[in-house]
């Protein structure tokens, strides 16, 4: 093998979109729908449970510049998921675009589109409507069996009825997984922690709100220009709502203003997209603020009983989880996040683990829907088993680092709780080492207390995620070579700003030996982008990767194939060398330029290659996150003084890219410790519903976050990588409560931790 | 409808807008499409412009008020951005790009204002610029680089 | 959204305050909140033209227009150097720079927000709001009036108190959970309390400028707070001697080190 001229693979290069976006150019869905779009509003339920009784829409018709008004009575009567899943989805067919039956404050119940704004909003309020209003079930845990029944419709339907979803009953699902007698170790443990643990309904809070805006295209088919993470899955979704051939919709995603899951979920294209089909105009539907907090998919509020069993000598016996996981008034994502709060918990544990059991309810109530929020359920479930880890170390007396140090999983163990997958790469023991090392731990553990008067604590957490769906998820590349032997890469999976075009067209770079210049990448346009289910599931790097390297494999090939045709050898005799097709024994080559050029002329043979992965494992990505506190004693403020995280995704593709993933991920995280607060009123709305309301770290709410990377290689990966998306968010809310509880000795196990739950409350 | 005459990037512009139109409403019919709108309650940052060289939220800004006033956008600014621009790219800081705009234009702002600001000062004076991506942490890395960069040149 | 039919960029305080006389109008001074409150008005009448924004240092007071900006008064070197940086560090945590820019000091005492920093620092300084017709009043008194027709002109800030500010919030830009702010003048020290959540008061004035929590704990007691979004009313009432504590004792030092 010869020398490799570049080296792609590990270099921090600009995102290849960084000076459109950092310029201001017009690359969002708003900034490029065409003129004239009628603006599409909708009309939103008053209350959390109600039926239309009538609805008079005759005057808003009339209003000026009125285009349409929609009521149930003009949707098709088939039911759908909002969820961005593989078809056959878990989640269950339980929407119509309008219905007369409304389920949550916000469900919609008119839309409205007309020529301005103004108009559509002044038409809005012509609208009569008449509600008869229901009980409305706001307590998950009172859902089930209830006799309010939240979709009692008969054409209700679980695709996937293994998941335990019965309509009739409020479930969305319901399962256990299991292994070893766990009553039985538990009884045989020295000392049971026994703990309930709440997470709330957070929201992503991507800047750019949920939007689209579609069209007739030149073919009389129904485009979709969305800010989706899933336009392969849109097309689905909106063909099946509004009951056309899924061969009529196309779907284009632009630049997208951040997701974070929020927008795995098709939120709002269904508006305007029947609007368009209604009236064949262009519409566009851009959520305010206001809806995006409101009528949106936030991640599931979860509450989680743990019972961790162990010896007296730290050792981790059993773990049981029961997870009680609200989905709101719909069922996306509700039987597949509740999965990972247990499946992406417990495993971490594994070393000396004799029996787990994970089991979960998921409920419909009425309240906003949930959906998938970075994390996905892990975010849940690290927090309540991370914290009662933490708590066994203070109830054993035993410094936290000390009971993971014994405890946690080693690389090539076999993990039960994680589908039996093993750990095959794993510096989780490397990570934990190093935090520990950066945050100071062994000088700083538990806590002292400063000259003011305030105390200064450390706490810590481990976490794990998934890389991808196993046996299910997809990513398709297409490579094809152009003028003058540039690479036009063409993929499914959307940047949403984290960087994968950059990264994938790193990937190709190293595997065609070329400069990450000489890539290009393009947005994603479901009519000529190769099929990938999305970016979603921390999936992209680590499948659409491989997809990369796959496709380069094969494109190498027939390059090599060709340049052995024009240099008149054997296919055996050449070698490809990035910038030419040499023979092997000679010192004849042809030019990458010359060969790129020939392929177009007379039909030499067509230089593409387009090959789809999945894997049959997803290998978990590891960290470790150590929080130090600054506490006020007399006020309960924290102030968090530093975080450092540490972070095994395997090779790191792109360090600058990774690094500001990690950083931005665990502000996330610390916002869900501290200060994020989604609230209900009791009737049942939301009362979060702005910035004002729900506070997002500002850059002086956490002024130092630390990140390092402690790679293992991931065999099956990309160059060895795995995921880092998700992973980075799971940390701070247990590392903080413990940190917490080292200052104040005050345990807050429902988030956030706010000032008031630490002075108010019982120290232990 | 009213008539708005003011100047917008060194040129001077009518602009048609109604009694409760804001500066940002204006900005976009006029196809400024920098400004984006992330939050209703003029707490995110995003549609920061200079007016008369002083950066304020421009949906805050009654498009009447603008009448006679000097109003810069980062279309106006594309020369004096780019170092910052890079800086930020560098850094993998501008992620989804959503909010740089505004960041940008409050970042050289600040450069006017305080070119030697330190890290708590830069953290303070851009406190207002929300970012969901980034964490912050190489937003400030970019910032400072690009002060030291500006201040580089200046002695220069 | 606040909706107006029209916008009247008013030309003399004269205009304003005539067009200002019917229900359906409104002033607008930095629209900051008032963009988002959802009112309907004829007509909207714009401040911004009558060079109410100079702040001016006179012998005995300072006299700010209501039109300047937090971060005109923040900023404010003679403010600053009068006040000990009070105004620097009660706004700072005000959302942001920008937002400072364009939120006006006449707009924030005109609107007598609850959560006002603003207000609980003005209070503790004895400052006095002017108004077109009505001429000088003292805050204290226009906080608990009823919005008027009258125009908010000028405020005026004695000189002669030293004051400092002490709160607790949510997140560091929030709006305040509570707001403490105490000053030291010849008559002793006072202690305002703003974002009970109910407007800030007055709880205690001509105490001995000494750091007597009793007194505080006593006061908290018989003070006034609320429950809302963001904390309850027994832990405003718990952290509000802490706060009371704090400011009174940075107030007594800044008094002191400004004698030496």
């Amino acid at each position: 093998m010869t020398e490799k001229k570049f080296q792609p693979v590990g270099a921090g290069v600009r995102k290849k979109d960084a000076a459109a976006l950092t310029m201001g150019k017009p690359v969002y869905t708003e900034d490029i729908a065409p003129k004239g779009c009628l603006c599409v509003k909708l009309l939103h339920s008053p209350h959390a449970h109600a039926m239309i009784e009538e609805i008079d829409v005759s005057r808003a018709q009339k209003a000026p510049g009125v285009a349409c008004v929609l009521t149930y009575k003009d949707v098709p009567d088939v039911r759908f998921t909002q969820a961005g899943q593989t078809y056959p989805e878990f989640s269950p067919y339980d929407r119509l675009i309008l219905d007369r039956h409304l389920r949550c404050v916000g469900d919609p119940v008119a839309i409205v589109a007309a020529q301005t704004e103004r108009q559509a909003l002044a038409a809005m309020r012509l609208i009569k409507v008449s509600y008869k209003v229901l009980p409305a079930v706001l307590d998950p845990m009172e859902a089930i069996d209830n006799e309010t029944i939240i979709h009692p419709e008969e054409n209700w339907r679980a695709l996937v009825p293994s998941c335990g979803a019965d309509n009739k009953r409020n479930l969305v699902a319901q399962g256990v997984d299991e292994q070893g007698d766990i009553e039985a170790e538990l009884a045989a443990c020295d000392m049971v922690i026994d703990r309930v643990y709440t997470t709330k309904a957070n929201q992503q809070c991507m800047m750019e709100t949920f939007r689209a805006f579609t069209r007739m295209d030149t073919y009389g088919r129904l485009e979709i220009v969305a800010s989706t993470q899933v336009p392969f899955h849109v097309r689905r979704i909106i063909a099946t709502a509004l009951d056309i051939p899924k061969s009529q919709v196309r779907v284009v995603k632009p630049r997208i203003g951040g997701g974070f899951g929020a927008k795995q979920t098709a939120v709002c294209e269904q508006y305007p997209a029947i609007v368009t089909m209604k009236t064949g105009l262009p519409a566009m539907l851009v959520y305010t603020r206001e809806e995006s907090m409101t009528l949106s998919s936030p991640r599931h509020a979860m509450r989680m009983h743990v019972r961790l069993g162990a010896m007296k000598d730290g050792t981790i016996r059993a773990i049981d989880l029961h997870t009680i996981s609200n989905s709101g008034a719909y069922g996306e994502h509700g039987p597949t996040t509740v999965g990972l709060s247990g499946h992406k918990s417990i495993p971490i544990y594994t070393h000396n683990m004799k029996a787990f059991r994970f089991a979960w309810d998921v409920v419909y109530t009425n309240t906003m829907s949930a959906g998938a929020y970075r994390g996905y359920g892990a975010t849940q479930g690290l927090f309540a088993v991370e914290s009662a880890v933490n708590e066994l170390a203070h109830a054993l007396d035993m410094d936290p680092a000390k009971v993971r140090e014994m405890n946690i999983v080693r690389e090539g163990e076999t993990m039960p709780a994680y589908y039996g997958e093993i750990a095959g790469s794993c510096a989780i023991d490397r990570c934990l080492a190093r935090a520990k090392e950066m945050i100071g731990w062994d000088e700083k553990y538990p806590a002292h207390t400063m000259p003011n008067g305030h105390i200064r604590a450390v706490g810590m957490a481990l976490a794990m995620q998934g890389s991808g769906i196993s046996g299910v998820d997809t990513g398709a590349v297409m490579i094809r070579l152009g003028d003058d032997g540039v690479y036009n890469m063409a993929i499914g999976a959307t940047d949403m700003g984290t960087g994968c075009d950059t990264v994938l067209a790193q990937m190709a770079a190293q595997s065609l030996d070329c400069s990450v210049e000489n890539i290009t990448v393009h947005g994603v346009d479901t009519d000529t982008s190769p099929y990938d289910c999305g970016s979603y599931a921390s999936s992209t790097t680590y499948v659409t990767g491989m997809a990369v390297v796959k496709t380069c494999e094969e494109l190498r090939k027939k390059i090599t194939r060709v340049g052995a045709k024009l240099l008149g050898i054997a296919e055996g005799d050449a070698l490809f060398e990035g910038d030419c097709v040499r023979e092997a024994d000679g010192e004849r080559s042809v030019s990458l330029t010359e060969i790129a050029n020939a392929h177009m002329m007379a039909g030499v043979e067509d230089i593409s290659a387009c090959v789809s992965s999945g894997s049959p494992i997803s290998p978990p990505p590891f960290m470790a996150g150590c929080a130090e506190i600054d506490l006020d004693p007399l006020t309960g403020e924290v102030k968090l003084v530093d975080y450092v995280g540490v972070v095994d995704c395997g090779t790191v593709i792109n360090p600058n890219l990774a690094r500001v993933q990690t950083e931005g991920g665990l502000m996330q995280g610390i916002g869900m410790a501290l200060m994020e607060c989604p609230t209900m009123n009791e009737r049942g709305r939301t009362v979060t519903n702005s910035f004002l309301q729900y506070k997002i770290p500002a850059r002086v709410d956490a002024v130092s976050v630390r990140v390092e990377f402690e790679p293992s290689y991931e065999k099956t990966g990309p160059f060895g990588a795995k995921s880092i998306g998700e992973c980075v968010i799971n940390t701070p809310a247990p590392a903080i409560a413990d940190a917490v509880y080292n200052a104040s000795g005050v345990r807050v196990r429902d988030l956030p931790i706010t000032a008031e739950k630490i002075l108010l409350g019982d120290r232990e | 409808m009213m008539e708005i005459r003011f100047t917008l990037n060194g040129r001077a512009v009518t602009a048609m807008a109604e009694a409760d139109d804001s500066l940002y409403t204006v900005l976009r019919g006029l196809g400024i499409s920098s400004v984006k709108c992330g939050c209703e309650t003029t707490n995110c940052g995003l549609c920061t412009v200079h007016m008369d060289g002083q950066a304020v939220l421009s949906c805050s800004i009654p498009a009447p008020r603008c009448e006679g006033h000097s109003i810069v956008t980062l279309e106006g600014l594309q020369e004096e951005a780019k170092a910052l621009g890079g800086c930020l790219a560098d850094e993998g800081a501008e992620q989804c790009g959503f909010c740089a705009p505004g960041l940008m234009m409050n970042v050289l702002a600040l450069a006017k204002e305080n070119p030697a600001a330190t890290d708590e000062e830069i953290d303070a004076y851009l406190a207002g610029n929300l970012c969901r991506c980034s964490g912050y942490m190489s937003q400030r890395r970019a910032v400072k680089k690009y002060l030291a960069m500006a201040a580089g040149e200046v002695r220069a | 959204m606040a909706s107006y039919r029209n916008y009247v960029m008013a030309q003399t305080l004269e205009e304003a305050y005539a067009l200002n006389q019917k229900k359906s109008s409104v002033i607008v001074a930095g629209n900051m909140w008032l963009r988002m409150c959802g009112l309907k008005k004829q007509t909207a009448i714009d401040l911004s033209r009558l060079g109410l924004d100079k702040i001016e240092e006179r012998e005995d007071a300072f006299v700010i227009g209501s039109m300047a900006s937090l971060r005109d008064v923040e900023t404010h070197a003679g403010l600053n150097a009068c006040f000990g940086g009070v105004f620097a560090r009660a706004f700072a945590p005000i959302v942001g720079t920008q937002f400072r820019r364009g939120a006006t000091i006449g707009g924030s005492e005109y609107s007598r927000f609850g959560f006002s920093d603003v207000s609980a620092v003005l209070l503790a300084l004895d400052t006095r709001v002017v108004l077109y017709k009505r001429g000088e009043v003292p805050l204290s008194q226009y906080q608990t009036e009823a919005w008027d027709r009258d125009i908010l002109t000028h405020i005026v800030i004695p000189k002669g108190r030293t004051a400092a500010v002490e709160s607790v919030r949510l997140s560091a830009t929030d709006i305040p959970i509570l707001v403490c702010a105490a000053s030291v003048g010849a008559d002793g020290l006072r202690l305002v309390l703003g974002a009970r959540p109910a407007r800030a008061m007055i709880v205690a004035e001509g105490m001995k400028p000494e750091a007597d929590a009793a007194a505080f704990e006593e006061i908290a007691q018989r003070t006034a707070f609320g429950s809302n979004l963001r904390a309850s009313e027994e832990y405003r009432r718990k952290v509000a001697p802490v706060l009371m504590l704090r400011a009174a004792m940075n107030c007594i030092a800044a008094g002191e080190e400004e004698r030496a």
